[in-house]
């Protein structure tokens, strides 16, 4: 009857508040602030935090580290399309480009061993999405995103783009090998 | 001279101009509604693997435009017309500057037809976020822009209605709880607007060749200033509609205003800091600015909608009892008007928005959690509980309502009526579920074939996924046919439904005003509610409904926590 009434006193605001309000207010509080520290809890005692280092750059900057890891290290080709497997040593810098519709090259990784992953888009904005394990990232053309990787189970990973990226965005897909 | 009509069947007051543009409102929004569900329908078909019916240019199309037409021209068409309808009705007072209201809703319509148009052209399948660098047709943005200035322009008719009814004193003491809600919204989309002023100009600009180069994160933090925003207007104004509900088939009054006002009043403060939940896995942003923002601040506006899930079935609940369903614990919610639709839409909503939408934004908004979730079609899962069931369901409640007061017609198919909103909800709920469930174990969300036809390598999800996705299809087909229930329904009775006042024809159902000797009334004042005498304060109101909130803490947190243990599993980052 009153919610679409003027309230039935003109000093609303100082009318008292039933009690199972304030007990629920209370419990909903003590929760949000649970929800809050979780956050900062997991920066310090959890394993899976996004770093946040990343630079600007451009498609043709990024483009020649790229190619400049592939000439390092490439192991074999694969596919008809030549597409080169690259296993860079534990520990270093290994970059991926997302491009339309390619996520390149192949890397092959050694479980257990912690790298440094770069991520760039050469065109429009990408999704990586690291299946089956389901981690997923932004990609931006202009930003250089790093982060550190540490694969703990071997198998073959499949890498999705998760933004919609124009008619071949379903044929956009990765690989990442990790060897025990 | 008066120019309101009395409705004698609730003793609203319709001024002319706020009646006729309500109308013309609420028939754009149900186009718009209509044009998206058969592009759900569409969209979904060709998300369910085994029937896989779009061509891939087709779907993305499709989906582009069933994401505009749903989210934005659907949802807002019909928020004008209950921000027409909570300042004018409610407070009994004349409409600001109805020029000026007709001119936003003619800007409103162009807009809508242009944005539309350049998606059907093909140029502009960039989806609803349209994220630079990829562009689309010129006249894409220029809808969106059109469209956004119109809707601004109904904001400050609301607001300017308001300033009217204070100086000519057409109410006593404050605004109804329901227009205070109606505020909250308003002021959110000054908010909303802004943000899509700041991104979209430039954008368009750009498409025309006038700017060289848009910085692609700019763009998603601003840009998301618009799309998260103005899902929060959709929260504040169909929690409002909520209320109204409550007391117009109730009679129920708030539990205490300071309470709902207060949680309205955090949704104002904290509710647009979420443009960040869609940031949490971008390159370059920094942890500190990611933990606030993504929070609400410590979860402030979250606090706001759980003090709202108490207190509107809480309000329920303590008019209920007084009608004399005291016995138990739930007695109130068994003898509830379930056959009422829009009852059943307003509680179905309540649920679905509080268990699902609810619990699964806080998860996927949680800063390292949104790792697993980011970009799966988990996420359509959760807005589509919070949005196709937490404000459309409650919208199409409304329209239930508001069909014999507003547009003096009976109701057709009053038995279909009765169980569409089950329908609906229902179908829903598969869906949402389902995808959900697809989301994690991985299924990407706006993409067309979970196959990779065509593509150098191959990967393949699991079989579960897949079935998931078919039973997902089957929810949204369900939910596509109650939406086209409701749309027969409700433009069925504008045209074919018994005329409640004689001169209620064709022509009016769809804004042309009744003739002037129908609007002969002179409002009183708006009386304050009549003073209900305080139950001792020992006991619980309301206590069924205090258990259902607890019921769904106990989800929440048991649902959160088994989130961070499937993080806990995926390869450690840093």
């Amino acid at each position: 009857m009153t919610s679409y009434l003027p309230p039935a006193q003109r000093i609303w605001w100082k009318m008292p508040v039933g009690r199972e309000e304030i007990v629920w207010i209370a419990i909903a509080l003590v929760w949000c602030l649970i929800l809050f520290f979780m956050m900062p809890f997991w920066h310090v005692y959890g394993k899976q935090n996004l770093s946040t280092e990343a630079y600007q750059t451009t498609p043709a900057q990024f483009g020649l580290k790229v190619q400049a890891m592939i000439d390092q290290y490439t192991v074999r080709h694969e596919t008809e399309q030549q597409i080169p497997v690259v296993a860079p040593p534990a520990g270093s810098d290994i970059y991926m480009l997302g491009r339309l519709w390619q996520w390149w090259p192949i890397l092959e990784l050694e479980k257990g061993q912690t790298y440094r992953l770069h991520l760039s888009s050469m065109d429009w904005q990408h999704g990586f999405s690291l299946q089956p394990v389901n981690i997923n990232m932004q990609i931006l053309p202009g930003y250089e995103m790093v982060l550190n990787i540490t694969p703990d189970v071997a198998g073959e990973y499949g890498v999705v783009c998760n933004e919609y990226c124009g008619i071949g965005h379903h044929t956009m897909l990765g690989r990442i090998y990790v060897k025990e | 001279m008066s120019n309101f009509r009395l409705c004698p069947d609730t003793g609203l007051y319709f001024d002319r101009n706020a009646e006729s543009l309500m109308k013309v409102n609420a028939v754009a929004a149900a186009v718009s509604l209509l044009l998206a569900g058969l592009l759900a329908l569409g969209v979904a078909l060709t998300r369910w693997p085994a029937v896989h019916l779009l061509p891939a240019d087709q779907f993305y199309m499709f989906l582009t435009a069933h994401g505009i037409d749903a989210l934005i021209f659907w949802i807002i068409f019909f928020e004008i017309a209950i921000l027409y309808f909570a300042s004018s009705t409610l407070l009994r007072c004349r409409l600001a500057a109805p020029r000026w209201a007709w001119s936003g809703f003619a800007l409103m319509v162009i807009g809508a037809v242009l944005t539309n148009i350049a998606v059907f052209q093909g140029n502009s399948s960039v989806m609803m976020t349209s994220y630079v660098p990829m562009q689309a047709a010129p006249h894409f943005y220029l809808g969106l822009i059109l469209f956004a200035v119109g809707a601004l322009i109904g904001c400050f008719v609301f607001f300017g209605t308001l300033v009217i009814a204070k100086q000519e004193q057409t109410y006593e003491g404050s605004i109804p709880l329901v227009t205070f809600g109606a505020v909250t919204a308003a002021i959110i989309a000054v908010f909303t607007i802004a943000c899509g002023a700041i991104i979209l100009v430039p954008t368009f600009l750009w498409s025309i060749g006038y700017i060289a180069h848009i910085d692609p994160a700019m763009y998603r933090v601003i840009w998301w200033g618009l799309g998260h925003s103005s899902q929060q207007i959709n929260v504040a104004a169909h929690v409002s509609v909520w209320y109204l509900v409550g007391g117009l088939l109730l009679g129920a009054r708030p539990m205490s205003e300071k309470v709902s006002r207060g949680a309205f009043l955090l949704y104002i403060l904290f509710l647009q800091l979420a443009s960040a939940h869609h940031i949490l896995v971008d390159p370059g942003i920094s942890t500190e600015w990611k933990i606030f923002n993504t929070s609400y601040a410590m979860y402030l506006a979250v606090l706001a909608s759980m003090i709202h899930g108490l207190t509107v079935p809480g309000s329920m609940e303590v008019a209920l009892r007084q009608k004399g369903y005291n016995r138990g614990m739930f007695e109130w919610l068994r003898k509830a008007p379930w056959g009422n639709p829009t009852f059943s839409a307003t509680f179905i909503s309540i649920i679905i928005f509080g268990f699902i939408g609810g619990i699964t934004g806080v998860v996927m908004g949680t800063e390292q959690i949104n790792l697993i979730i980011h970009n799966t079609i988990y996420v359509p899962a959760h807005f589509h509980a919070t949005v196709a069931v937490g404000t459309t369901l409650t919208f199409m409640g409304l329209t239930y309502l508001l069909i014999p007061v507003l547009f003096r017609r009976r109701m057709i198919l009053p038995t279909l009526a009765k169980w569409q909103p089950y329908l609906f909800g229902g179908g829903m709920t598969i869906l949402i579920l389902f995808m959900m469930g697809a989301g994690t174990l991985g299924v990407s969300r706006r993409h067309w074939d979970m196959d990779f036809a065509g593509a150098a390598l191959s990967f393949e999800y699991s079989g579960m996924a897949y079935t998931m996705m078919g039973i997902a299809g089957i929810g949204a087909v369900i939910a596509v046919f109650a939406g086209g229930a409701y749309l027969l329904i409700t433009v069925g009775s504008l045209v074919f439904g018994k005329k409640l006042e004689e001169s209620a024809g064709l022509l009016q159902s769809f804004g042309v005003p009744l003739p002037s000797r129908a609007y002969g009334v002179q409002p009183e004042v708006l009386p304050m509610a009549k003073v209900v005498e305080e139950h001792g304060s020992a006991g619980f109101e309301a206590p069924g409904t205090f258990v259902l909130a607890m019921v769904l803490l106990v989800s929440f947190v048991v649902y959160y926590f088994i989130n961070w243990k499937y993080l806990a599993s995926v390869w450690p980052l840093s």
